[in-house]
């Protein structure tokens, strides 16, 4: 199957997202689609699974025009997607997700045992074997939703996949099984188009790569004849510098000091000391309970053993409320659910966390708002028209700056950052990266949670390595490796 | 257009109903049109509009408030009662309001700490108060209380043409309006309705936000009973039966979603005016109180199609 969309055009209102973009696909190859935030790759892949409708443009499959009018016409030519934001339904179980609208049937009546057994299959396929396919979607940590979603556009056995940031919330061993999952395919002749920020996973696994930049067409190469440094330049246009930038900043006095941290049974026996200027990095597989240090800390969850001292002062933090107060900040893993409002502004999330600091007596003072969130906008270089837009809007990359922004009208003594980067692109890493830096210069304690290991180990001054729920060491992110941290993570020696 | 002019005529779809409602009113019925009625209408309203206010804050933040009817009821009973034996009217006035924001706080502490749905705890609340007002007055209306300062309160006018309760809601509405629009509490209540999860690890006390709205909510559902209470010169313990769904349906005709997050007090004005235009409109024209609940239904169910369909 040979897909080619030519001269694609679609617009929101007055918003030009795309302008006259090609892109081509054969089958059995891996393409990635890379862009900056907001290139508009997610609009492109949504006008071929049908979800919009390209204003001008044409689409031939196999050299025959073809018009996809809505999703299920999608699906009928064998087309499927993995969408960015995790669409599953919270109050349902995963099979019921997984089979959503085909549900396995006998004489009219769902036929739940079959249900159970193929759900089963198809989550042991992707890695997810341990996940219970009559749990609540909604309880699940949001990689094994990432890996629901991965099962349930595989259950299609679609002809031509599209993955549209699948790994974004995936840590190195369900990418690997990802990969073998996706090289399978290819060999038999599916087409996937793969979108990601992450730039080894591209060399790593794709055939050729098309560039979006702004809405309209970079390029396109074929992978084993380019570089970094030229796809960088196609995406923004220019160099972007130190990948990492480095961080001058010595650390200072103790500031957390954690010992002997437990919770209602994800984590137990985790100590740890953060100083002033210091970033902690944490990795681990999923389920480690990573995450689980940083909600423990943040009062989500309940301490149930266990000291966490800050400044030298015991904290006694039952609650998001009293840990703010107390000067912890925490930049939530899942921006959807937990991060953002998305029918509120931009403004209004930016400054949902200190507009103590723009009101007095209670009241807002809007021109101190205004000028606070337009200084965030463009120290994060925040995409957006302007902050009165719904921070639904923006795309992916860009709300997870929002997410950012919200603590940093007020810089906090200690800042958990869960996934911070999480589907921002090249560039926005790096100003991110930036950020923390500063902030690190300026005395906050940083304890940063990342599935990316590139990312842990360049930002990192030390690194606690979770296993299990217990902790499996503190490494010097200075002579630590992927491998050595693999090795913890995974229970070895 | 910009999706900011569409949202904004979006918006003023409620404002312009009214408009539409009240000038078709005016061709048909030549009363309609003259300052004596329009203050009639306003009158009118203004019970529906006050307990509207503090139901828009409750929807605003994804509750229901079933129970200001019974809160209106009770409130009234014991003004009135306190009133008959001998209490300052003011204290009395004070007293039934404080005991509306005490039932208020009561639906809150319910919903928010006991994690009980606003539904439901609102229905206990609602039978439980309106089985309290019948014990409390013995079932009969309570009168032969005066006071010439009470009367005011309801049943007065100022320059002997604005009646008094219209100057309440106008104050209130200036009040809510700046309270949504400027404050801090404003800003949580929008946003704990819109995520609460997100609201909470925000640092915002979304505890807090549930028991200080159902408060407020409460407030003005016993304020509208003084109002009341003062207008009729009597307390019915059966009064403000059903004035929940009047209320409802004035935040929704206004805009405000059910699900949450998003709204804003002008359109409930404009909501609880629509209806009371369509009230007043209908009596002038002698059309039977029957088919008056099937058209007033009706238009109810158009204007929030016409909303959604605006939106898509
Ligand atoms: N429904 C929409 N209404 C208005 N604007 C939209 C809508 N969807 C996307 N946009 C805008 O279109 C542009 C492209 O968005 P898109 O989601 O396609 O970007 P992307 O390349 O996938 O970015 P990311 O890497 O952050 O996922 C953005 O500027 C976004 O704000
Ligand atoms: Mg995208």
């Amino acid at each position: 199957m040979q897909i080619t969309m030519r001269g694609i055009s679609k617009a929101f209102g007055p918003v030009r997202v795309l302008e006259g973009v090609d892109f081509t696909l054969a089958a059995g190859e891996i393409h990635a689609l890379m862009g900056e935030n907001g290139a508009g790759k997610s609009t492109l892949m949504k006008i071929l699974c049908g979800v919009y409708q390209a204003d001008a443009g044409t689409l031939t499959i196999d050299g025959a025009p073809v018009t996809i009018r809505n999703t299920t016409d999608a699906e009928a030519l064998g087309i499927a997607i993995i969408h960015q934001e995790l669409n599953l339904i919270p109050q349902l179980s995963v099979m019921e997700n997984l089979f959503l609208g085909r549900e396995p049937q006998r004489l009219g009546i769902v036929d739940s045992r079959r249900m159970r057994a193929e759900a089963s299959e198809w989550l042991a396929l992707v890695g997810a074997g341990q996940i219970d396919p009559a749990a609540e979607a909604g309880s699940l940590s949001i990689g094994q939703q990432q890996l629901v979603e991965i099962a349930k556009a595989l259950s299609l056995n679609a002809q031509v996949l599209i993955m549209d940031e699948p790994t974004a919330a995936l840590t190195e061993r369900e990418i690997e099984t990802l990969f073998a999952i996706m090289a399978d395919l290819k060999n038999r002749g599916v087409a996937i188009v793969y979108v990601s920020h992450r730039m080894e996973e591209i060399f790593a696994v794709c055939d050729r790569i098309s560039v979006l930049r702004d809405g309209r067409f970079a390029g396109e190469r074929v992978i084993a004849q380019t570089g970094f440094d030229e796809i960088v330049r196609l995406m923004v246009g220019r160099e972007i510098g130190d990948r990492f930038p480095r961080r001058a900043a010595q650390p200072g006095a103790l500031r957390l000091q954690v010992r002997e941290l437990a919770d209602d049974g994800n984590i137990a026996g985790i100590s740890f000391e953060v100083r002033a200027g210091e970033v902690l990095g944490v990795a681990g597989l999923m389920g480690a309970g990573r995450s689980e240090i940083l909600k423990t800390l943040f009062g989500v969850n309940r301490k149930t053993h266990g000291d966490i001292v800050l400044d030298g002062v015991a904290l006694q933090a039952s609650n998001p409320a009293a840990a703010i107060a107390a000067g912890i900040g925490f930049v939530t893993e899942d921006r959807k659910s937990q991060g953002l409002v998305l029918g509120m502004s931009v403004r209004e999330n930016a400054t949902l966390v200190h507009l103590d600091e723009y009101a007095s007596a209670g009241i807002v003072n809007s021109r101190a708002e205004r000028a606070a969130v337009n200084q965030l906008i463009a120290d994060l270089h925040i995409r957006t028209r302007d902050a009165e837009l719904d921070v639904k809007s923006l795309s992916g990359g860009n709300q997870q700056k929002v997410v950012f922004a919200k603590w940093l009208a007020q810089p906090p003594k200690v800042l958990l950052l869960d996934e911070p980067t999480r589907g921002v692109d090249v560039g926005g890493k790096a100003e991110i990266y930036h950020i923390i830096n500063r902030l690190a210069a300026a005395g906050t304690a940083i304890v940063m949670v990342s599935s990316e290991l590139p990312e842990v180990l360049a930002m990192s001054d030390r690194i606690l390595v979770m296993h299990q729920g217990r902790q499996a060491g503190v490494f010097d992110a200075a002579t630590a490796t992927q491998e050595s941290i693999m090795t913890a993570a995974t229970g070895g020696n | 257009m910009t999706p900011q002019q569409k949202a904004t005529l979006q918006k003023l779809g409620p404002f312009i109903a009214l408009l539409i409602v009240s000038v078709g009113l005016s061709v048909m019925s030549p009363d309609f049109l003259t300052v004596g009625n329009l203050m009639n209408v306003l009158r009118q309203v203004s019970i529906n509009a006050l307990i509207a206010f503090g139901m828009t804050l409750v929807i605003l933040l994804g509750g229901i408030d079933l129970s200001v009817g019974s809160i209106l009821a009770v409130s009234s009973v014991l003004t009135a009662m306190l009133m008959k034996a001998g209490c300052d009217p003011l204290l009395a006035t004070l007293i039934g309001i404080a005991i509306g924001a005490l039932m208020g706080s009561i639906n809150g502490l319910v919903i928010a700490k006991g994690k009980v749905a606003p539904f439901i705890a609102t229905l206990g609340m609602m039978t439980v108060l309106r089985g309290l007002s019948l014990v409390f007055s013995n079932g009969s209306p309570i009168t032969g209380f005066h006071s010439d300062f009470f009367s005011l309160l309801g049943g007065g006018y100022i320059a002997g043409l604005m009646p008094i309760p219209v100057v309440w809601t106008l104050l209130m509405f200036g009040v809510f309006w700046f309270v949504l629009k400027k404050t801090v509490f404003g800003r949580h209540v929008y946003a704990t309705g819109g995520n609460a999860e997100a609201a909470r690890l925000s640092g915002v006390k979304t505890d807090r936000m549930q028991i200080g709205v159902y408060t407020l909510s409460g407030t003005m559902a016993a304020m509208a009973g003084v109002v009341l209470t003062s207008r009729l010169n009597s307390a019915q313990p059966t009064a403000g039966a059903g004035y929940e769904l009047d209320a409802i349906a004035a935040v929704v005709l206004g805009g405000t979603s059910l699900t949450g997050g998003r709204g804003w007090i002008f359109g409930t004005l404009v909501g609880a005016l629509l209806i009371g235009v369509l009230n007043n409109g209908l009596n002038l024209m002698g059309v039977s109180s029957f088919y008056q609940q099937v058209i007033k239904g009706v238009v109810i169910l158009l204007a929030v199609l016409l909303d959604r369909a605006g939106k898509k």
